[in-house]
């Protein structure tokens, strides 16, 4: 079972190795309302932590997407392309944004867990 | 109940005007090019081989295509407008007068200059009056509208920057600024950066000073903002900003708030952008063009586009090319001709029909409605900051917890109720926003009947009728439109094709 953290500007990553797959948490999916367009980085790409890496935009409103760590593009999710609509449906499953190679992994322990994150979320509301 | 022809009464059911097409018809009769002997096509290999695909129609199908058309438009001519950051505002008819003048419609920005000596005299009195409400010793006048004025603003910018070999690369724009400036920023070249908004709805002025440094070729800060809220720190901010050699630009397209109460000169901004079509109350929004000329600081004034008005030697001259512009620097044009000429000639129109004294009563009656609508509305709904606001009021969603009614929903059920809904879900810093701009165009009674709709939907919607809220519009010769499918599949050109093969 890959370790899940999330940000709190609602991204999740999912650590496998030095890998990280990253989309945008189940909560930030129900707030954005429908996904209409994604745009994701090009594999290749390196980001700081904190950059914008994708876009996301739903009837309400475009959002950016930030590294949660430091790390190069392994791969992108293209399918978001064609069907932002998985963002919506499986926001921590198929609507994955991209997978990221971390140059530290350690710059994840920061980040908070499944539960902080719910509590984090709980606090917003 | 349906009707055979689909038809409710005056509500019409327009098919396209493509799906009205008679191969042939016409509403002109000119003669046939192949039946004049004398004349020869010059078109060589470039005339066309395929139909055109125009559709043929006879003058009073078309007169009643786009007059059906227009009966299902709202607009401020039929009612109270009350879209946020939009500025639907009445539209004096003077104005529309004047721009149908002969000696201002009908002539051309290539005709000699001695013969459209008024036309320029009328950009240097436009330009003039923009340049005494701001007070600022600049302006470019030729930008088409606001977010083209942000970028005139920011080229000038770096144009200034970089002619003092300064090559700072980060723009700095608060949350509670237009969505537009970050857009603008990116597309001139920067790098953006979101300052956050303070628990009041302005900008964090610490966040602000712990960004700057001597890399920060600007700000972009709206003021008074998009939550409808007066920068109160704006001095010390611009003064922070200058401080590390950055400058200042300011979103104007809230001007009409501040207009006679305040000039942005005063506050230390370098750039900003006047909406003319916004603040000086020309139609806008599917009724006409916008125009952004941008107010420049003495730091900006010598980099502004081309081309511009001048007092010649003999009248009024354009300098059209930067070989004329003698110490000045234009960074370039933005636009082919002067500007959206037709939009300055209403916007004057409008200024000298109120005078500067009429001009602050606007601004004092926009800020006044607004704050009505606040009072009213207050404890029913839930304002999203305490205190006065300027020419806008912002609820947030609170007032619809547990009610399982959206802010959506509560525009659709207005629209039932035959009012234009307000702006929603902007700005993004509060959850689910309803920002209303009344305007100084309405009078107690409009806005009593608004607040009397409004309370009535929000008792409705705290009492358990969220059906009734999902099932809005009902009324609209079309109910709910699916958003989403639009914006995931749009079809934005018709293919006769495509509409064969719908049916």
């Amino acid at each position: 079972m890959a370790t899940v953290k999330f940000t709190e500007e609602h991204e999740w990553i999912a650590l496998d190795g030095d890998v990280g797959t990253v989309g945008i948490s189940d909560y930030a999916q129900n707030q954005l309302g429908d996904v209409v367009y994604v745009e994701v980085p090009e594999a290749g790409a390196s980001f700081n932590k904190g950059e914008e890496a994708a876009v996301v935009e739903s009837v309400k409103a475009a959002s950016e997407v930030y590294a949660p760590a430091d790390g190069e593009i392994v791969e992108a999710n293209k399918d978001l392309e064609d069907n932002p609509g998985a963002v919506n449906s499986d926001a921590q499953g198929a609507g994955w944004f991209y997978k990221i190679k971390l140059n530290n992994v350690a710059d994840i322990d920061g980040l908070m867990d499944e539960d902080a994150y719910k509590a984090y979320v709980a606090e917003l509301d | 109940m349906s009707t055979a022809s689909g038809n409710r009464a005056l509500q019409l059911e327009e098919k396209l005007i493509f799906e009205q097409n008679s191969p042939g018809m016409t509403a002109v009769d000119l003669p046939n090019p192949a039946e004049l002997t004398n004349v020869e096509s010059r078109l060589g290999d470039v005339a066309r081989t395929n139909p055109i695909g125009l559709p043929g129609l006879s003058e009073p199908q078309v007169v009643r295509h786009y007059l059906r058309l227009s009966q299902k438009n709202f607009a401020i001519d039929g009612g109270l407008y009350p879209l946020g950051s939009c500025t639907m505002k009445h539209n004096p008819r003077l104005n529309e007068k004047m721009a149908r003048l002969p000696g201002l419609a009908d002539i051309h920005p290539l005709q000699p200059k001695a013969t459209v000596q008024g036309a320029y005299e009328l950009i240097d009195m436009t330009a003039h009056w923009l340049k005494v409400l701001t007070g600022m010793p600049a302006v470019a006048m030729s930008p088409a509208a606001g977010a083209h004025g942000e970028l005139c603003g920011l080229m000038s910018i770096r144009a200034a920057l970089e002619a003092r070999g300064d090559g700072r690369q980060r723009v700095l724009v608060p949350e509670s600024a237009h969505g537009t400036n970050p857009a603008s920023a990116h597309m001139c070249g920067y790098k953006v950066e979101a300052i956050p908004a303070t628990e009041q709805g302005r900008v964090d002025l610490q966040a602000l000073k712990d960004k700057l440094s001597d890399e920060v070729a600007a700000i972009m800060v709206t003021n008074p903002n998009t939550c409808g809220l007066f920068e109160n720190e704006i001095i010390e901010m611009t003064q922070a900003v200058h401080d590390v050699g950055g400058l200042v630009y300011c979103d104007g397209a809230n001007f009409n708030a501040i207009v006679g109460r305040v000039r942005p000169g005063d506050l230390g901004i370098d750039a900003m952008h006047l909406n003319l079509h916004k603040t000086f109350s020309t139609p806008h929004g599917g009724g006409g063009p916008g125009a952004g000329p941008v107010v420049l600081s003495d730091a900006l004034a010598a980099y502004a586009p081309l081309p511009y008005v001048v007092h010649g030697e003999d009248g009024f001259d354009l300098i059209e090319h930067a070989a004329e512009a003698g110490d000045n620097q234009p960074y370039g044009r933005m636009k082919g001709f002067h500007g959206q000429f037709g939009v300055m000639v209403r916007a004057l129109a409008y200024m000298l029909s109120m005078g500067s004294d009429g001009l602050r009563q606007a601004s004092s009656d926009a800020v006044l409605n607004a704050n009505y609508l606040m009072a009213k509305l207050g404890d029913i709904l839930t304002p999203s900051y305490d205190g006065p606001c300027m020419h806008e009021v912002l609820f947030d969603d609170r007032f619809l917890n547990d009610t399982d009614v959206t802010t959506l929903d509560f525009a659709k059920a207005m629209i039932d109720e035959g009012f234009h809904p307000m702006t929603m879900y902007f700005p993004l810093v509060v959850h689910g926003a309803l920002l209303m701009e009344p305007t100084e165009t309405e009078g107690k009674a409009t806005l009593d009947e608004f607040v009397g709709v409004i309370r009535t939907l929000a008792e409705k919607a705290q009492t358990g009728n969220a059906e009734d809220f999902k099932q809005a519009p009902i009324y609209t010769p079309r109910r709910r439109l699916d958003e989403t499918m639009a914006a995931r599949n749009p079809v934005l050109t018709y293919k006769p094709d495509q509409a064969a093969a719908a049916e």
